[in-house]
């Protein structure tokens, strides 16, 4: 299980990539992208997925 | 880009002798004076830094360099779509920059712009949300520029863990946007916050938000570090929270609180934008403005500016200045800012002696004050034509004493070459409630239209000091007799 960003919403400001405890997230092309295999959907680290709780547009960090 | 950004002589129109006592290397005098109302060693730090002294904004200019996308928080006036040009507005900007870029476009703006003596970094998020990023640039600018003075601002949530850093890094300004001290009224206008890796919603967040700014606030002065506090003032929301905000971050030790207004419109997706929230009126601003007059020092003179803004306040070379129109390695020569230095030591002390000997005597104190716009490019002087501003500077004089009011934008009257009848409406709207608009130079037609609306027009004082001319015009239609030939003198 895995998330993923929706990139025509991302407006490319890095906040989740911050907050990410796996180092899943990094930038692609003025957006960023969340690598699946890394993704843990925050599972053993946080109550919610940390990319989602920070991303500044709704529904942009969304269950793969 | 081969012509020069910003003319030396948009502050000395000619190179003409010291006057008084102020002379290169000598700070005895001038310059160096502190304001009746402030310490020197604080005005030591605010003289040269445009937005903590309506002073220095004549003469200085800030940029900022958009290094901090990132935000903790969500505000109901903000979206985060900030890619455009065509806006100013805080928040916006056209290029995020990494701290090598932005050391470069530093360098760049440096060696162009003699006046430039601050960078700061103000979003386009939040600066200590990318502590990183804001950091770095920080530690590279002052080992290539050490004359800048480093600022940055914040909505406070990271605040408390930075401080530290902040004294390290000789940050000497800090901005905190504080616009409730409620967070019954915070809840409306903050819609969540990230913090300690959850979402808080509703007054538990605002609640959050508000402890972290006032404490950030608390440590900030402690550290000695001046920190000024930005509110949004949005009608029905916080309008009449807007004297308790005042009185509590005075309190807290704030050096300077700038009431700004709300920008609200549908077409920036914003959700005050989207569901109608209105910003107010330049009157009501002004109003809200001078019921705090005699709680925390009122900054008046903030054009709320984007977060990559360059030049004087009033104006933006940003476009001149993208990655694309810069050297790969710019270079910077200290002695152009070292003279600049020198030029602004003698205009202060010029137009300080020139609004000094301006003053009427006593008797004539009693009569009424007047508001007057001043259509200006900077240097302190009435030195912009009247279709080419694009704001007016409000001061208020008295025979004694000349007050600056605030800034009224407008859309400039002259647009490519002509004169728009219609456009003069919204100007009158925005100058209805002064007595007279100084210009250097005016044509027939809008003088006639002004002066029909009861706005008189006065270019006598075409390319002289403000406030020296603002006395002398007030004299004159005062009656007051006494100051005739001074101008000539000062």
């Amino acid at each position: 299980m895995a998330y993923k960003i929706v990139a025509s919403q991302c407006t490319g400001c890095g906040a989740c990539e911050f907050e990410c405890p796996n180092k899943a997230i990094s930038e692609k092309g003025g957006v960023f992208v969340i690598n699946p295999d890394k993704c843990t959907e925050c599972k053993g680290h946080f109550d919610t997925a940390q990319c989602t709780a920070v991303c500044p547009v709704d529904d942009t960090c969304i269950p793969a | 880009m081969n012509h020069q950004v910003v003319s030396l002589d948009s502050v000395a129109r000619s190179e003409k002798p010291a006057g008084g006592c102020s002379t290169k290397g000598n700070n005895s005098c001038g310059s160096s004076t502190a304001p009746a109302d402030m310490p020197a060693e604080v005005w030591e730090k605010v003289k040269d830094h445009p937005c903590y002294s309506e002073e220095a904004h004549h003469y200085f200019a800030r940029m900022h360099v958009a290094v901090a996308p990132a935000c903790n928080i969500q505000c109901n006036y903000c979206n985060r779509k900030y890619d455009c040009s065509n806006e100013s507005r805080p928040g916006v900007v056209s290029e995020k920059l990494t701290p090598e870029e932005a050391v470069r476009k530093i360098t760049a703006v440096a060696s162009k712009v003699p006046q430039l003596s601050v960078l700061g970094i103000a979003g386009p998020g939040d600066a200590l949300a990318n502590p990183h990023k804001t950091f770095k640039t920080f530690e590279m600018v002052s080992k290539a520029l050490p004359h800048l003075k480093l600022c940055l601002s914040t909505n406070g949530l990271a605040l408390p863990d930075h401080v530290e850093t902040i004294k390290d890094y000789n940050v000497d300004h800090v901005t905190i946007t504080i616009s409730a001290v409620d967070p019954e009224v915070g809840q409306h206008i903050y819609p969540w916050i990230f913090y300690e890796h959850k979402r808080w919603t509703g007054i538990e967040g605002a609640r959050i938000l508000l402890e972290r700014q006032l404490k950030g606030l608390e440590m900030l002065v402690e550290a000695g570090i001046l920190v000024k506090v930005n509110s949004v003032l949005i009608p029905g929301v916080n309008d009449h929270h807007m004297a308790e905000i005042n009185r509590v971050v005075k309190s807290k030790g704030a050096f300077l609180h700038n009431v700004m207004p709300l920008i609200s419109d549908p077409a920036h997706g914003t959700h005050f934008g989207l569901t109608g929230q209105r910003g107010p009126t330049p009157m009501e601003l002004k109003a809200v403005q001078d019921q705090l007059e005699g709680g925390a020092k009122l900054m008046r003179h903030c054009r709320q500016c984007r977060a990559d803004a360059v030049g004087l306040l009033g104006e933006d070379l940003g476009a001149d200045f993208t990655l694309d129109k810069i050297e790969e390695e710019p270079s910077y020569d200290p002695k152009l800012h070292e003279m600049y230095m020198d030029v602004v030591d003698r205009e202060r002390s010029d137009r300080h002696a020139a609004e000094d000997a301006a003053k009427v005597t006593a008797a004539y104190a009693e009569a009424k004050p007047l508001l007057v716009a001043v259509a200006t490019k900077g240097g302190g002087r009435i030195n912009q034509h009247f279709g080419h501003a694009k704001e007016f500077q409000l001061f208020e004089v008295d025979g004694r004493t000349v007050t600056f009011k605030g800034v009224r934008k407008t859309d400039n009257y002259c647009q490519g070459g002509f004169g728009e009848e219609e456009a003069l409406d919204p100007i009158v709207e925005a100058l209805r409630d002064v007595a007279a608009v100084m210009v250097a130079r005016i044509g027939d037609c809008p003088k006639e239209k002004l002066a029909s609306e009861g706005i008189l027009v006065v270019d006598d004082y075409a390319h002289e000091y403000i406030e020296a001319s603002a006395l002398a015009w007030w004299s004159k239609v005062n009656g007051a007799s006494d100051t005739d030939g001074l101008m000539a003198s000062a």
